[in-house]
């Protein structure tokens, strides 16, 4: 986080240095787009911080230590539906694989995780239209299932 | 207009919450609400420490690079060594996967291929170098290793698929910056 702004800052500062009219109009154009997408940004996080009150990581953890085929497309659906950042998701995902989850239903919840995401939708299609970010989100669903089931046959 | 009355709708709302977070921290002795709340906020801190540079730089990008060094290096007529471009670009950035949205919204304005910014957005969901570091920590190297050799094909064929498609049509008209 602290390496990603210090290396923006200087990107700032030698553009500042070399044009600072350009600078100056660049920033602006980039906080006006910041200030647009930032309520859409905001209910979106609040909706996440209520589904995961509701849905805590003990409950998860429960769910997901079951391996039956229903079990692994629940990991998929729940995958995909939550947005859980990575720092609860991969710890909780190494709890399942040390208790003995199947490789495939954690690399399925995880795998959808990163690559679907249908509480961002209304976000994605702002940006690109519902038809584009369905079609992205189905494909990426399809995707992730694949990659999971591979990876229990590899590991 | 239209979007005017969706922000002040959105900022109700947050509005609404955020004393719903104050209520929650200082006067009720509800766990639920409580754990609603510091996730609300811990979220929020997430994206204003990222989320405002990330967009500075998207300006940037949109005022200093031209449309012919985009078009060259991963536009349409761009070869296959696009994918490494965009792969590396998607590495090297941190935050959630709504803050690649509007990047790949600007690198398609900018004149780069469909196919190029839909992988740009499945190499930022699942090769961020530091959401990497994290994985491998937790899950060590060989689950990482193996998801990544499959999840590498994965995304760039659903980058090439969606490139194909009419779908990207929309793109043009929806709205952007």
């Amino acid at each position: 986080m602290l390496a990603f702004n210090v290396i923006g800052l200087c990107i700032l500062v030698v553009c500042f240095a070399l044009d600072r009219r350009k600078t100056v109009r660049s920033v602006r154009r980039g906080l006006m787009m910041f200030w647009k997408i930032v309520p859409e940004m905001s209910v979106v996080l609040i909706l996440i911080s209520i589904a995961l009150a509701v849905l805590t990581p003990a409950q998860l953890r429960q769910w997901l230590s079951v391996d039956t085929p229903a079990h692994f497309a629940t990991a998929l659906v729940v995958g995909s539906i939550a947005l859980i950042p990575g720092f609860i998701a991969f710890p909780l995902a190494g709890v399942l694989l040390r208790n003995g989850a199947s490789v495939s239903l954690v690399a399925g919840f995880v795998t959808t995780l990163l690559m679907v995401g249908v509480v961002t939708l209304p976000m994605e299609a702002r940006y690109f239209g519902w038809r584009t970010a369905l079609i992205r989100n189905g494909l990426s669903f399809i995707g992730a299932a694949a990659i999971a089931l591979a990876m229990g046959r590899l590991l | 207009m239209k979007t005017n009355r969706r922000n002040a709708i959105n900022l109700g709302l947050t509005g609404i919450f955020l004393l719903f977070c104050a209520w929650s921290v200082w006067l009720a002795h509800n766990d639920f609400a409580r754990r609603a709340a510091s996730g609300y906020l811990g979220f929020l801190k997430e994206m204003l420490s990222v989320m405002p540079m990330m967009f500075v730089l998207i300006g940037i990008f949109d005022v200093w690079v031209p449309q012919d060094v985009v078009e060259r290096h991963v536009g349409e007529k761009a070869g296959p060594i696009a994918v490494v471009w965009m792969i590396l670009l998607a590495m090297l950035q941190i935050g959630p996967l709504y803050g690649a949205f509007p990047v790949a919204a600007a690198l398609w304005k900018k004149g780069c291929a469909a196919r190029y910014v839909f992988i740009y957005l499945g190499a930022f969901s699942v090769m961020k170098l530091p959401m990497l570091s994290f994985e491998i920590t937790f899950l060590g190297w060989k689950f990482s290793l193996v998801r990544l050799m499959l999840t590498l094909p994965v995304f760039i064929a659903i980058g090439y698929v969606m490139g194909r498609s009419q779908t990207c049509a929309n793109m043009k008209n929806a709205t952007m910056g």
